[in-house]
């Protein structure tokens, strides 16, 4: 049977699933088709995996003896690759790791895997997740499914553009400064940042190991709900996850807040103010309060995030030396062997951050650049926690723009940058925000969306998801 | 900042770069950091005070808890170089 894949959530899924409409090895063959006439074109994945019927088969025999079956039971999704999953490679779309095997599955992949999820395939990312247009990738730019010209976003596009281009129902993808938001809003869809410690990391290839979450990538709020309540919960593995408190009563009524900072920022079109006005305007007829509030140093948050991610990359990449495991590339000696697997290992962006990290934390510039950076993050952080004492939920504009053209911004990494100046600022905090759609800008004919991001105080998941949805379904 | 500069750099992190990769660099990084200064005069204001805030180290008590041999040989199979369940790894000391 045709299954409409375009119009399919995980909820209409689930249910056809379970009263029989169609079976998981249907809807995998439906997937897998579309793949094999879309991503050619696309180049959301890296690599489909070859059992992919036969997880749905598993899907099948638990829905058929109604054994463990759970919403995502038979659902396809798509991994991020720097994802582990057990035998599979795991290459952070990086020549270091182009035939590592995890010997390991992410703790999010247990659970998943628990939950009956068939994994579809690996998708593609700008290298280690440090880019946001998936150009950083070894094995080639990504495609946004809405417009090929432009990019998908990043770094988690593979993910994102393999649900735009309905080759995947959902994805993981992870978020360090806006990785799962601004691919998101490029690609019309709903990403979840979760809060600080929310997602065990376990299994995770770590960047800015203060910075990043894993989070879901879905079609509408209630299916990112779906995945994050699967892959929430501490986890002994990773000592930097935490139990969610979860509020005794969920207030039915949320009062929400306008950083008036963000409204002053330098280089917002027209279009975007536009927008984002109308977005507001929505919220009240809805019958939100909204309110101003003030986040005084919102306007270094771009400082110091490129102060501290380098620093925490230059940490986290010394583990790439090809001793242990990856690319190995024969020197002179055992010294010369680092020299030489780093630099044929490591792409370009790779490298700049590695640099730039190294001259951060280096005697001299230490006390400068890295302890000053983390004075003003605890500044940052002291601005929400003050915020939300006034209201519950913090409106912005996923992105300055809609997505962009391939090649236009690669060749300047600083421009790059300012790119994430609206999804840092959650990472810097550790709250959880959300990115979902809200409305179109016309370019060359083609109606490229544009996100609206909900951010919360830590553990208040339940709320985002509440006024997200909220405003998702008007 | 010179290409001197990015080449102890470099060096420090073990890594080899192409001469085009310095200067690029070089000039990259400059405008980076010329950016992200602008957080020198918002410490100036405050002061160097920092509290831990909620911050805190995780320890564990120092065991094995990997009792399984259930990956060893997945593991041992990613060495790059090995000799039975052994890393094989240049010679460090010089004669």
């Amino acid at each position: 049977m045709k299954i409409n894949t375009k119009d399919l959530t995980i909820k209409r899924a689930h249910e056809d699933l379970v009263s029989g409409k169609y079976t998981a090895v249907d809807l995998a063959n439906a997937y897998l088709e579309n793949i094999k006439n879309n991503d050619k074109e696309i180049h959301a994945y890296l690599e489909v995996f070859t059992d992919v019927l036969e997880q749905a088969m598993a899907a099948d025999e638990r829905i058929k003896n109604k054994k463990n079956v759970t919403l995502l039971t038979g659902v396809p999704i798509s991994i991020k690759d720097n994802i582990l999953i057990k035998g599979r490679i795991a290459s952070a779309a990086s020549k270091m790791l182009e035939g590592y095997h995890a010997t390991y599955d992410a703790t999010v992949i247990k659970k998943l895997r628990e939950a009956g999820v068939v994994f579809l395939g690996r998708t593609n990312m700008d290298e280690f997740a440090m880019g946001g247009s998936t150009e950083n990738s070894a094995f080639g730019t990504t495609k946004n499914p809405l417009d090929i010209m432009r990019v998908p976003g990043g770094s988690s596009g593979g993910a994102t553009a393999s649900i735009a281009a309905n080759m995947a129902l959902a994805a993981l993808g992870s978020d360090t400064g806006g990785s799962i938001r601004q691919p998101a809003s490029f690609c019309g869809l709903v990403g979840l940042k979760p809060t600080y410690g929310a997602v065990s990391r376990y299994g995770l290839m770590a960047m800015g190991s203060s910075f990043d979450q894993i989070g879901p990538i879905t079609k509408n709020v209630d299916d990112a709900k779906i995945i994050f309540d699967c892959i929430v919960g501490q986890d002994k593995m990773d000592s930097t996850s935490i139990e969610q408190t979860q509020l005794k009563k969920i207030k039915t009524k949320f009062k929400i807040g306008i950083p008036k900072e963000v409204m002053k920022e330098n280089g917002l079109s027209l279009e975007i103010l536009n927008n984002f006005a109308q977005s507001v305007e929505k919220l009240k007829s809805l019958g939100y309060e909204v309110v101003e509030v003030s986040l005084p140093n919102l306007s270094y948050s771009l400082s110091v995030y490129y102060i501290l991610v380098p620093a925490e990359v230059s940490s986290n990449m010394a583990r790439f030396d090809g001793v242990r495991y990856g690319l190995h590339v024969d020197g002179e000696n055992m010294v010369d062997d680092y020299f030489k697997t780093k630099e044929k290992g490591f792409g370009s962006e790779v490298k700049r951050r590695i640099i730039l990290g190294t001259y951060i934390l280096s005697s001299g510039y230490y006390d400068a650049y890295y302890n000053k950076a983390n004075i003003v993050r605890d500044l940052i952080k002291e601005d929400y926690k003050k915020a939300f004492e006034k209201v519950d939920v913090i409106i912005t504009p996923t992105t300055p723009g809609p997505a962009f053209k391939v090649g236009e911004k690669i060749n300047d990494p600083l421009q790059l940058y300012l790119e994430d100046i609206f999804t840092v600022p959650a990472n810097l905090a550790g709250v959880p925000a959300i990115s979902v759609p809200a409305g179109y800008k016309e370019i060359d004919g083609v109606n490229l969306p544009l996100g609206l991001q909900f951010f919360a105080s830590q553990g208040q998941e339940d709320i985002l998801f509440k006024v997200a949805k909220d405003f998702e379904s008007k | 900042m010179e290409i001197k500069d990015i080449e102890k750099l470099a060096k420090l992190a073990r890594i080899e770069l192409t001469d085009i990769e310095k200067q690029t660099y070089l000039k990259e990084i400059g405008s980076i950091l010329a950016y992200v200064d602008q957080i020198k005069g918002v410490v100036a204001k405050v002061g160097e005070e920092r509290k831990a805030g909620n911050l805190r180290n995780v320890m564990r008590g120092d065991e094995v808890t990997n009792i399984s041999d259930s990956n060893k040989e997945d593991i041992v199979r990613e060495f790059p170089k090995k000799e039975g369940n052994y890393l094989k790894v240049k010679k460090i000391l010089d004669n």
